[in-house]
């Protein structure tokens, strides 16, 4: 099972420049577990040390904010695709 | 001390600052797309926090926005966003969220009165320099 995860610029120090890698996984949780054991450090940037989905960025699962699925515990399976980008806000 | 430069075609400063006056009292943003460092195009993004302390892009909206920007090769090179009561600066929200937002300029708006404020800034590891803004 191959997930496409596509990369925003901010992140590709991790991925050695790469726009899209692939990863393995049936949870959000998972495919970013197994993210970070090819891209050491990328994990740090998704997830809190509380293991909460970090807020400084959004991550998509077919075009859908997995803040409206089922954050890291959303379900994937082969096929899907997972975008990552910065979340943007200001005051 | 102004040690960086962005340069910004007319027709784009006045359609940011018509965003700023449209939207006023809640803040507006949105984004300026660029290739290799120069403005190509404006996206007005919705503030999905409506509110004039405050904004924060709509997730679904930025996807697209950046789906379109990386389909033709073009990077997100500018985030705009007003100040409704205070001077166009950064503010310490925005200092935080620049050290993942990916921009490499902030550009201010204020509408705190009639006279249009518009600045840009570089914000790196926090530290915030101010650019020498010039409209072609």
């Amino acid at each position: 099972m191959s997930i496409e995860v596509r990369i925003p610029t901010i992140l590709r120090t991790y991925t050695g420049g790469e726009k899209a890698v692939e990863a393995k996984g049936d949870t959000l949780q998972g495919l970013i577990d197994d993210l970070d054991s090819r891209h050491a450090g990328i994990k740090g940037r998704l997830i809190t040390d509380e293991g909460n989905l970090h807020r400084f960025v959004n991550i998509y699962v077919n075009d859908e904010d997995v803040r409206f699925l089922g954050s890291l515990e959303t379900p994937l399976k082969d096929g899907d695709s997972v975008t990552v980008l910065p979340a943007v806000a200001g005051g | 001390m102004l040690t960086s430069a962005l340069s910004l075609p007319r027709a784009m400063v006045d359609q940011v600052l018509a965003h700023a006056r449209r939207d006023h009292p809640d803040e507006c943003c949105g984004v300026i797309a660029g290739k290799d460092g120069v403005a190509t195009r404006v996206f007005e993004m919705d503030n999905a926090e409506r509110s004039p302390t405050g904004f924060t892009f709509d997730s679904a909206e930025w996807l697209k926005v950046y789906r379109a920007l990386d389909d033709a090769d073009e990077e997100p090179l500018i985030v705009y966003h007003s100040h409704t009561a205070t001077e166009a600066y950064p503010s310490r929200t925005d200092i935080l969220w620049s050290r993942t937002a990916g921009f490499g300029h902030w550009l201010l708006v204020s509408t705190r009165s009639d006279e249009d404020e518009l600045r840009a800034y570089v914000i790196t590891d926090g530290e915030v320099v101010e650019e020498a803004l010039t409209i072609t």
